[in-house]
């Protein structure tokens, strides 16, 4: 135990912290975004895959995605309910760590990777069936490709497939899934006729917020030990994203007429999805360059959706879709042993081989993550049926899967929905508990 | 002249106010109302406890019409609102003595 | 006896309800409603999808009067809530049957 080293150790355990901090901080940020009556079925369907992705991940996931490599394909089930990962470093991924601490730290990962798909069918997913794609998709795509690109053995890692925190694992794979499922799910009812606007943009600001800060431990933390190479994914992290809210607000403002706070917010998640995979890899120049470029190119992505007429509700494909895509190439391009020895060089350090292998590596998890989910999706749709009833649909999820809602704004009992009412009606609880302790908090106006 | 006033369901108030649009009302009020009727309300769940809402989230119209226009104008928001099902609303007509339009002070007809 | 409604600017609503009062109206009901008349509305773009909203945030105020002061309530309202320009309102004047005062039961004229 003489090798753990207790400065990584301890940063990449509060690493670990940050990341999990994202996935409720994706749920704030998502559910800014859709209308009042759906803003806790948005968040469930981020905060409930901490719970169930975490479970599955020590049951089997870790074991399937990093254990000892079967056809360079798959791990095997030799570490299953997390047999010998212990305090133990396990060399060949983190050797001045405690083995446990980087089964949590990518645990964290996989449970936001599966979250940032749900951006794509909010608003009408069933939530049964909304459960059992995440868990296949989470068991048939995110296990393996996690596997090609960072596990021993996989086929990707042994070509040379550069990815430092997810660009491909967790941007482009979740970005190939969310077109999947704007496609296969359908448009939300009323989609192009309607307005959808979103109903609370501060709390998207909060998310944003969150998320910005997570990344933090995302990319810095994909050093898995602190130094150097943490502090350079740190600045360039941090570099990428504030250009990529300039850029994106500059173009917005010339082609849209007005700069908009959500626009901004956007801007900084395609400025970080994008420099994911390249964090650890390229200068802090060279992350200027990636931020500019991805606030352009993630802006102009977005409105695919309306030309092409799909129907991904919160841009999950035009923002990390794309974002993670263009990192991945840019990391082609732009990658310097300089920064990181164990790297390599891009095009413009005179590696031209690099940019064909980034781009390989992209398509083969794009098309695989699509085609499976489509797979998913299907066989999801033959047994429980993807999407809620039209009517459950236009009450809104909060209510038709729930049982809650997100507003009680008129003080009424919430099915104000957001409404702010003249007329004071009383509402009261059916049946109140009338066991002791915990008792839920009983409207002013009780008879 | 007449009040027409209509509870409706809230996702039908786009295509209720299209409607009136084509046949030239060029103006009305909205209120979100909550309505108890026929229409059961719901239960919310928290933390174990139920909670049954009989209140329904409404919006209430309120359109300004001469006594001529009023029958098609009633007829307009019977057809856009209608779903079939309990909870479409329903519509009054209310005698109006007067009608001033703030701005220039024209009277009657003319304000509307 | 009239019921009084008028839909006015949010911002004269200070200014319309101390009018009244110097008038002598001792009793006002006022909520947030939406209009939709001359006025234009507004665009909000959202991430590149620009959306119109026809509706625009109004107050409506709700008055009972007896039948020889509802002129000048009514030109009281339309003094105050004037600013000359488009949106400035309307006011409409209803017959009412009768007002009861719920403390008291106290009917008509003693009601207001």
């Amino acid at each position: 135990m003489q090798n753990i080293n207790t400065g990584d150790t301890a940063f990449i355990l509060i690493s670990a912290a940050l990341v999990l901090f994202m996935t409720p901080g994706l749920a704030l940020f998502y559910s800014g975004m859709v209308r009042s009556k759906n803003v806790l079925g948005t968040i469930m369907h981020s905060f409930i895959i901490i719970g169930i992705i975490n479970v599955l991940w020590m049951l089997f996931g870790y074991s399937l995605a990093f254990g000892p490599d079967k056809f360079h394909l798959i791990g095997d089930l030799s570490w299953i309910g997390l047999r010998g990962v212990g305090a133990a470093p396990n060399t060949a991924y983190a050797p001045t760590i405690p083995h446990e601490a980087f089964m949590i730290f990518q645990a964290m990962f996989a449970i936001i990777t599966p979250a940032l798909i749900t951006g794509a069918f909010a608003e009408r997913m069933k939530f049964k069936s909304f459960l059992l794609f995440i868990i296949a998709w989470f068991v048939i795509v995110y296990i393996p490709v996690a596997h090609w690109v960072w596990g021993v053995g996989g086929w990707l890692r042994n070509l040379g497939v550069l990815d430092f925190a997810g660009g491909i694992v967790v941007h482009a794979s979740s970005g190939a899934a969310a077109l999947a499922a704007a496609i296969f799910v359908g448009k939300r009812k009323g989609f192009g006729t309607e307005p959808m606007i979103p109903h609370n943009i501060p709390l998207t600001i909060i998310g944003t917020g969150i998320l910005w800060f997570g990344w933090f431990g995302f990319n810095a933390g994909s050093a898995l030990a602190s130094g150097a190479l943490a502090a350079n994914a740190f600045v360039t992290t941090q570099v990428a994203a504030t250009a990529a809210v300039t850029s994106w607000m500059i173009v917005e403002w010339l082609k849209g007429g007005k700069p908009t706070t959500l626009g901004a917010a956007t801007g900084a998640i395609a400025g970080l999805a994008t420099i994911t995979p390249a964090a650890g890899f390229v200068s802090p120049s060279a992350a200027l360059l990636i931020g500019l470029a991805a606030g352009v190119i993630c802006y102009y992505a977005i409105s695919l959706k309306f030309k092409l007429g799909y129907d991904d509700s919160l841009d999950v494909v035009g923002v990390h879709g794309v974002g993670g895509i263009l990192g991945t190439l840019s990391v082609g391009l732009l990658a310097s042993t300089a920064i990181n020895p164990a790297g390599a060089n891009g095009l413009i350090h005179g590696n031209s081989s690099l940019i064909g292998i980034q781009a390989l590596g992209v398509f083969a998890v794009v098309g695989f993550s699509f085609v499976a989910s489509l797979v998913i999706f299907k066989v999801v749709d033959k047994l429980f049926g993807v999407r809620v009833e039209e009517e459950d649909e236009i009450t809104g999820l909060d209510l038709s899967q729930h049982s809650e809602v997100g507003y009680d704004l008129s003080g009424l009992g919430g099915s104000a929905g957001g409404f702010v009412t003249a007329n004071a009606f009383s509402a009261y609880p059916s049946e109140m508990p009338s066991v002791s302790g915990e008792a839920p908090l009983a409207p002013d106006n009780l008879p | 002249m007449k009040k027409i006033e209509a509870i409706i369901k809230p996702f039908k108030l786009d295509e209720v106010k299209d409607s009136l649009s084509s046949i030239g009302i060029n103006g009305l009020t909205v209120s979100e109302v909550q309505g108890f009727g026929r229409q059961k309300g719901h239960t919310e769940v928290y933390r174990g406890a139920e909670y049954t809402v009989d209140f329904v989230p409404k919006v209430k119209l309120e359109i300004l019409v001469d006594d001529g226009l009023a029958s098609q104008v009633v007829d307009t928001i019977m057809d856009a609102a209608k779903t079939g099902k309990i909870g479409d609303g329903k519509i009054f007509i209310l005698t109006v003595d007067d009608a001033i339009r703030i701005r220039t002070g024209e009277h009657g007809d003319d304000a509307i | 006896m009239k019921k009084i409604e008028a839909i006015i600017k949010p911002f004269k609503l200070d200014d319309v309800k101390n009018a009244l009062s110097k008038v002598g109206v001792q009793g006002l009901t006022a909520y947030e409603v939406k209009g939709f008349g001359r006025q234009k509305g507004h665009t909000e773009v959202y991430r590149g999808a620009e959306y119109r909203v026809d509706f625009v945030p109004k107050v409506k105020l709700e008055i009972m009067v007896d039948d020889d002061l509802a002129s000048q309530v009514v030109d009281t309202i339309l003094n105050s809530a004037r600013t000359g320009k488009i949106g400035d309102g309307k006011i409409f004047v209803f017959p009412a049957e009768d007002v009861i005062r719920i403390r008291t039961g106290e009917r008509g004229k003693d009601a207001i």
